[in-house]
């Protein structure tokens, strides 16, 4: 096997200045009280939240941190513990960890602690557990929950469930004014979501780039990327900044430049990443010539149903359409499309442990997906964080006998053809 | 000593390291195992060393060798290297027409391969990250049953009683043997079940169809194991010569496949 080359992208300083910015923004409401703090979850109603001048911060984020730089391992067990059973998310449980042995690895980023909430928001369009997070931190520091409980294993998005969530979202509103001590300017919440709006489209054209042979452009890069999109969406720094990204994405494809170096194989990526490995995945997948170039998770932060003319109807159909809100039906259907659209050899169900939610491969979905469209399938068992699901060898073995295989399969086709 | 030339296969298994040895008419010439241990190139080599004596002929007269098996980044003197997934169903391929399902029980991992009718690979399953399901589940339940490993089958054939254990985690079988024990429940009937145990896991993997064919250590050395999947599978399985070289035997192809290739 080759050492392949994974061409960095130009932005990413930029990007860390970006993202440097926002947890500078939330540490100066911390330590002064320039500003509420609200947490969100996020694909929660953030725009709400940004509207009315809180400091908003994104716990799943955190959750990502510390399982990227493997803090996540050593914190959990504080939260199983007291009782956060080993079976939930490990976003959670690494955070309540973390957050107990006074730890994060955003202070590398100028976070030194995580801010103390003055109210936390959550949304269940992703899952349950989102909320139980939110209510240990709400009785910890005796501050508010508030929140959508949305509908899940959406079909169709029905506009009597659209109502539904518009309607607890103009509810949420009250509470919020009185906390962030204002009232909400409805032509700044529009240009809230506008702003939203354009970070959604702009990273979505960023992700459409990877349908483009070769990819300028891999999963692995894109949950570095996205960053911005969770956290700053509805700034004008978000957009600001998906505009270079865009830019230098275009300069490789007019260029031909591959994200891998020599890109003969395609994948798709379903389900959350495995924080921990993100680099061993990345690079074991790059020397087998093989790019990553589509997710179901990268794609979770594009909101094509927001509309500033009609901002909390269209925030609650955005957040209904979701692929991680959506029945199996519909995902599949969604599966089918980005296939078709990326190009792909192969699928990777990623069946993460402790995050049913968004791990796709428990119904049925990869065979008959396989059997449907010829595209070949692997599950791959692992974790976000609980890096204790993953076993190095057996997912090392899997990735390399699936290769293998599309690589027969493709070799068969050209010999046929030829 | 012959001067046939060979083509050699190493399989670096989690216990077992096979080495096979074939010629250019893909012939089966001769075959060694050794225990893996801590040191994954010492027991290749002298795995090969062996598999080179047995076949009477020296080094110099094998042309390639690949490597598979979860040791096979490690054996620098393998040419080139493929997953055990690929020789598993290149050995047996090369034996039997498709559509085929293998199943390989091997030490520490259990892998069901789906092959088309050309014999080409499908999809393929392994085990989760947990040792039911596999070799060294047997290996526990014969420590606690207080006999070697290699008894265990014999012993389970003595059965007189069908008795349930648990398939979801090897620790938790065992401690569900204990509980049997302390009934009264006798080890002849104890093992048969660990064996039933071990299939259920095995076929709860992936569904059988087409021709169903064993491969690894646990089916070539344990009878009642093939007899159980044949049972609870409602399926003739079709055991090739030497089950437990058979991932050996596919790298030992590829080898051979890439050098007529180069020749061409």
């Amino acid at each position: 096997m080759t050492k392949a080359r994974q061409r960095r992208l130009r932005c990413t300083a930029r990007l860390k200045e970006v993202m440097g910015g926002h947890f500078s923004a939330l540490a100066k409401a911390s330590k002064t009280g320039s500003a509420p703090i609200a947490w969100c979850t996020s694909v929660g109603p953030a725009e709400i939240l940004r509207a009315l001048g809180f400091e908003v911060y994104f716990p799943e984020n955190h959750g990502a941190a510390l399982g990227a730089s493997r803090m996540a391992n050593r914190v959990m067990p504080r939260a199983h513990a007291m009782g956060y059973s080993q079976e939930i998310c490990s976003y959670l449980t690494s955070d309540i960890g973390a957050h107990l042995a006074g730890v994060t690895p955003l202070a590398k980023a100028g976070l030194e602690s995580i801010p103390k909430a003055d109210v936390l928001v959550f949304s269940t369009n992703q899952c349950r557990d989102v909320r139980e997070w939110f209510e240990y931190y709400g009785r910890e520091w005796s501050v508010p929950v508030l929140g959508i409980t949305a509908p899940r294993s959406v079909d169709q998005v029905e506009q009597a469930i659209v109502d539904d969530v518009t309607f607890q979202m103009e509810a949420l509103i009250p509470p919020l004014e009185s906390i962030a001590g204002t009232s909400m300017d409805s032509a700044r919440l529009s240009e809230v979501v506008k702003l939203s709006r354009e970070c959604s489209d702009l990273w979505k054209r960023c992700l459409q780039t990877a349908q483009t042979i070769p990819s300028p452009l891999t999963f692995f890069d894109g949950t570095i990327q996205m960053g911005p999109a969770v956290v700053l969406r509805g700034s004008a720094e978000a957009t600001a900044y998906y505009r270079v990204l865009l830019e230098e994405l275009q300069e490789r494809v007019a260029g031909g430049v591959a994200a891998v170096e020599g890109e003969k194989y395609r994948l798709f990526w379903d389900g959350m990443p495995i924080w921990g490995k993100l680099s061993d995945n990345s690079t074991l997948l790059a020397e087998m010539k093989t790019c990553v170039v589509a997710s179901t998770y990268c794609n979770s932060w594009i909101f094509d149903a927001l509309d500033a003319s009609d901002p909390l109807p269209s925030m609650a159909r955005a957040s209904l359409e979701l692929f991680i809100a959506r029945s199996e039906g519909a995902k599949q259907w969604v599966l089918e499309e980005m296939i078709e659209a990326f190009q792909v050899d192969g699928l990777v169900f990623h069946d993460s442990r402790t995050c049913p939610n968004n791990s796709n491969a428990r119904y049925g979905m990869p065979a008959r997906l396989q059997k449907k469209t010829g595209v070949p399938v692997l599950v791959i068992d692992g974790d976000l964080n609980d890096l204790r699901c993953y076993s190095d060898e057996q997912a090392r073995t899997n990735f390399e006998g699936f290769i293998e295989q599309i690589a027969d399969s493709k070799a068969f086709r050209s010999r046929v053809e030829s | 000593m012959t001067m046939d030339r060979f083509y050699g296969g190493i399989d670096s298994g989690s216990w077992n390291t096979k080495v096979v040895l074939i010629d250019g008419e893909a012939r089966l010439r001769s075959s060694a195992i050794v225990r893996t241990g801590a040191d994954i190139e010492t027991s290749a080599a002298e795995c090969f060393d062996k598999a080179i004596e047995r076949a009477e002929t020296d080094r110099s007269n094998v042309i390639s060798v690949w490597s598979t098996g979860f040791g096979r980044h490690s054996i620098d003197f393998a040419e080139d290297r493929r997953t055990e997934l690929d020789c598993h169903a290149r050995g047996v391929a090369h034996y039997m027409d498709g559509p085929l399902t293998i199943v390989d029980i091997g030490g520490q991992d259990a892998k069901v391969i789906h092959l088309d009718g050309e014999g080409r690979r499908l999809s393929h399953k392994m085990n989760r990250k947990c040792a039911a399901g596999t070799g060294s589940f047997l290996e526990e339940i014969a420590l606690r049953l207080g006999v070697d490993i290699e008894n265990l089958s014999d012993l389970a054939a003595r059965h007189e009683e069908e008795l349930e254990l648990g398939s979801f985690c090897t620790v938790f079988t065992s401690t569900e043997v204990l509980a049997l024990i302390r009934q009264g429940k006798k080890p002849p009937d104890l093992a048969r079940a660990a064996y039933r145990s071990l299939i259920k896991r095995v076929t709860e993997m992936a569904v059988l169809e087409g021709l169903v064919v064993a491969t690894g250590g646990v089916i070539a050395h344990h009878p009642v194991a093939l007899e159980m999947m044949e049972s609870m599978a409602d399926c003739r399985v079709v055991v090739p010569e030497h089950p437990q070289e058979m991932g050996a035997f596919g790298a030992a192809l590829a080898a051979r496949n890439a050098c007529s290739r180069v020749s061409k």
